[in-house]
């Protein structure tokens, strides 16, 4: 899936604008952070996307199609949502939590029981009786691969993450994040993540956009963000103290 | 033990009782569930409405049950005298818990549970099925026990209109001030609560933790509304409507002449529909404009005053007049008086009465400075109770009357804590504790002649109800009356036997 935002302006009706002119072309399969702090509309970016929100001026295009024609919930179906609050159900087993939407899309039982067991274990639940647990027995970190399990399940071709692992301990972030991007490597998805962490951006990203004032101010490699002059910019990258090497693809 | 007695001696009528009692609960807070549900999720939908729905029913939960009752009895589909008005008053209580328990259920989903439903593709209704109606089970299962415990216990009041239940006992006790027979009916109703909590407790926590299938919920739900519609279709089919409806008022003169007019129908080869103990004179006088009541007796005064919101004339038989041309043009016949005023009455002991030689109110006059009165709060207060007896006889005790409660007075005359009361005319008591009634020689009291009001268009329909009321003309003397009273009252005697022991003696 590829996205492409023209010149795109949002607000809530007031006097401020949350984003204005933005502009930004996501490819097939590439993974773009946008990095910001809070407040600056790095959420409403995302749900411009899977049409949670409609553009105020300018043009949000999904596979060349402007939101605005696509049908909210079936462009909603094909998009994979994570985000820090993770949401799953708690009146259902982790495997229900998978299932959704599959089960929304009507696939048949069977196959439905094998794509979950596959996704399981493709984010590291396959061992045990995980499948058949409820959220509230689950640890921080476990959570968020259901989390991350259940939106894959359709085999969505785009990815939105919003602040993705921010609530978990270094240690499993850490970790989780490598797995992602072996899970990335291989299913190829379409990745657009937001978050107020850099060194999240760059332990992810293929390339990486800085926010504010409503738009865009740079967008690059992680490389050349990593060493770019705007002071908005280095006062993000200057709260990475040091980069540890298991970071760094 | 005198409970347990109660409880042997009336076994099936209890068992018929409690079922009834359980089935107006069962159904009005089923029809509650069935509208409240769908009514709160419409109020988390459209907030406005439902800011409107919640004020409303919270405006109907605060009107007093009684006067729920009253107002809805003239009403058609809904009112009537019986089951239908008890079930839309208990459906009504029942509604508050459920709308709100529905709303706040569904508000306080976790809002990222909602906001991942939704980014999940989730339409509206599959995000209300899916996700906030299962999440807000618990919650409803709440608002439903505490509807049902409140259905229990407001259901009590049903007896007051005739759709029975285990309130029948207890305004049968209060009218007798029998407190067995009041907890024969408030001991059941408190088990019955008390049942009804435990078996939704358990079943809410199983519903909490059973994987919860809403396909199949709902089939049960619909098998159980189903079964409940025939249930409710089975219990109160309408009986025959040729029968003559009587009512009563919910004390003991009241039942006793309700069952009176009923059995003197009954010899008139006329069949009786008894709907004794109904909660009052607003009650019985919606229900007889309504046609759910075609004949009861009313007291001229009361008539006047209550009913039709004017100033009794003293003389009794103006009073009379007034009485019969204001139900005429309501469509409502007023017959002979019955022979008695049930109006009130100034006591002395008897001994005083006779040592003395006091015969009428005025006679006071010659003992008063050495007397203390005792009289009802009310009586004490109102310009035509005490002070207008005062101004009008020249009345000035010794000592300051004494208010006290109306069911102690009769005791403190009897035991000399007071040596003069205001009592009922026709109080069984007079008779039992040897009291004398002076004669109120210059008509201060109001008349309250006993006399039976019947619909026009019944009377009209059937006219052996004509010649049922023409036979009971000037038939009970007040002294006749505080007999049968103190028959009941006095010595715990069935009213049907009292009444049919009567009519044979009046033959």
């Amino acid at each position: 899936m590829v996205v492409r935002f023209e010149d795109v302006g949002f607000d809530r009706g007031g006097e401020r604008m949350i984003l204005a002119g933005l502009n930004l072309a996501v490819d097939s399969g590439e993974i773009v952070a946008i990095v910001g702090r809070s407040g600056v509309g790095k959420t409403t970016l995302l749900k411009l996307v899977n049409r949670l929100l409609l553009p105020t001026s300018g043009a949000v295009l999904v596979d060349g199609r402007d939101t605005r024609d696509w049908d909210g919930i079936r462009l909603r179906r094909h998009i994979g949502y994570v985000f820090q609050e993770i949401g799953l159900f708690p009146h259902m087993t982790v495997e229900d939590n998978v299932a959704v939407v599959p089960r929304l899309e009507h696939w048949p039982a069977d196959r439905i029981r094998s794509r979950v067991s596959e996704l399981l274990s493709l984010v590291g639940l396959g061992t045990g009786d995980f499948g058949a647990r409820r959220p509230h027995e689950l640890s921080g970190g476990q959570r968020q691969r259901v989390g991350l399990a259940r939106a894959l399940a359709a085999d969505p071709r785009m990815l939105l993450m919003d602040e993705p692992f921010g609530a978990l301990d270094p240690v499993t972030r850490v970790e989780i994040r490598r797995e992602f991007k072996r899970i990335h490597a291989q299913l190829r998805m379409t990745v657009i993540l937001v978050t107020h962490d850099i060194a999240e951006a760059f332990a992810l990203a293929d390339r990486v956009g800085v926010i504010a004032d409503g738009t865009l101010i740079t967008l690059g490699a992680p490389a050349a963000v990593r060493t770019a002059d705007d002071p908005r910019v280095r006062a993000l990258v200057d709260t990475v103290p040091v980069l540890s090497p298991t970071m760094v693809p | 033990m005198r409970l347990l007695q109660f409880w042997a001696n009336h076994r099936d009528e209890v068992a018929a009782l409690l079922l009834q009692h359980a089935t107006l609960v069962l159904i009005s807070t089923t029809a509650a569930v069935i509208a409240g549900v769908p009514l709160g999720i419409l109020a988390t939908r459209r907030p406005r409405i439902g800011r409107w729905m919640l004020g409303v029913v919270n405006v109907a939960q605060t009107i007093p049950s009684l006067a729920l009752l009253g107002f809805l009895l003239p009403l058609p589909l809904v009112g009537g005298l019986g089951s239908r008005t008890a079930l839309t008053t208990l459906w009504i209580y029942a509604l508050l818990p459920i709308l709100r328990t529905t709303v706040s259920g569904i508000q306080q989903v976790d809002r990222a549970v909602v906001e991942a439903g939704v980014a999940m593709g989730m339409t509206n209704r599959q995000l209300l099925w899916l996700v906030e109606l299962p999440l807000a089970v618990p919650s409803i299962m709440g608002g439903i026990r505490i509807a049902t415990v409140i259905g229990i216990a407001t259901a009590t009041i049903a007896a007051a209109i005739g759709a029975g239940g285990l309130g029948e006992y207890i305004f049968r006790g209060l009218s007798m001030a029998d407190s067995t027979t009041i907890l024969a009916g408030a001991i059941p109703a408190a088990a019955l609560a008390l049942a009804a909590d435990a078996v939704l407790g358990w079943t809410g926590r199983r519903l909490a933790s059973a994987r919860l299938s809403m396909t199949l919920t709902l089939k049960a739900a619909g098998v159980a509304v189903v079964a409940l519609a025939i249930l409710s279709g089975v219990t109160y089919a309408r009986s025959g409507s040729d029968a003559v409806v009587v009512g009563s008022k919910n004390f003991t003169e009241q039942v006793i002449l309700g069952e009176l007019l009923a059995q003197r129908l009954e010899a008139e080869g006329l069949r009786v529909d008894r709907r004794l103990n109904l909660g009052g004179t607003f009650i019985c006088d919606r229900a007889l404009r309504s046609g759910d009541l075609d004949v009861y007796v009313e007291y001229t005064g009361t008539a006047v005053t209550a009913v039709f919101h004017q100033s009794v004339p003293h003389d009794p038989r103006v009073a009379y007049d007034r009485t019969r041309e204001l139900y005429a043009a309501h469509g409502v016949t007023v017959g002979r008086p019955l022979g008695f005023n049930n109006t009130f009455a100034i006591l002395v002991r008897g001994e005083d009465a006779r040592r003395l030689g006091l015969r009428t109110i005025d006679d006071l006059r010659r003992v008063m400075d050495r007397w203390t009165p005792g009289f009802g709060h009310e009586f004490l207060q109102r310009d035509d109770g005490y002070p207008g007896l005062a101004k009008v006889y020249g009345l000035q005790f010794g000592s300051a009357p004494r208010g006290m409660d109306l069911s102690l007075i009769y005791r403190a005359l009897a035991d000399g804590t007071v040596d003069v009361i205001a009592g009922d005319a026709t109080s069984a008591l007079i008779d039992a504790l040897n009291l004398t009634a002076l004669d109120d020689n210059r008509r201060y009291f109001p008349p309250y002649d006993a006399v039976p009001v019947a619909r026009t268009a019944s009377m009209l329909r059937q006219p052996a109800i004509g010649r049922a009321l023409a036979a009971l003309a000037g038939a009970v003397s007040e002294g006749e009356m505080r007999r049968l009273n103190a028959a009941v009252d006095v010595d715990k005697r069935d009213v049907r036997d009292v009444v049919r022991e009567f009519l044979a003696r009046a033959r």
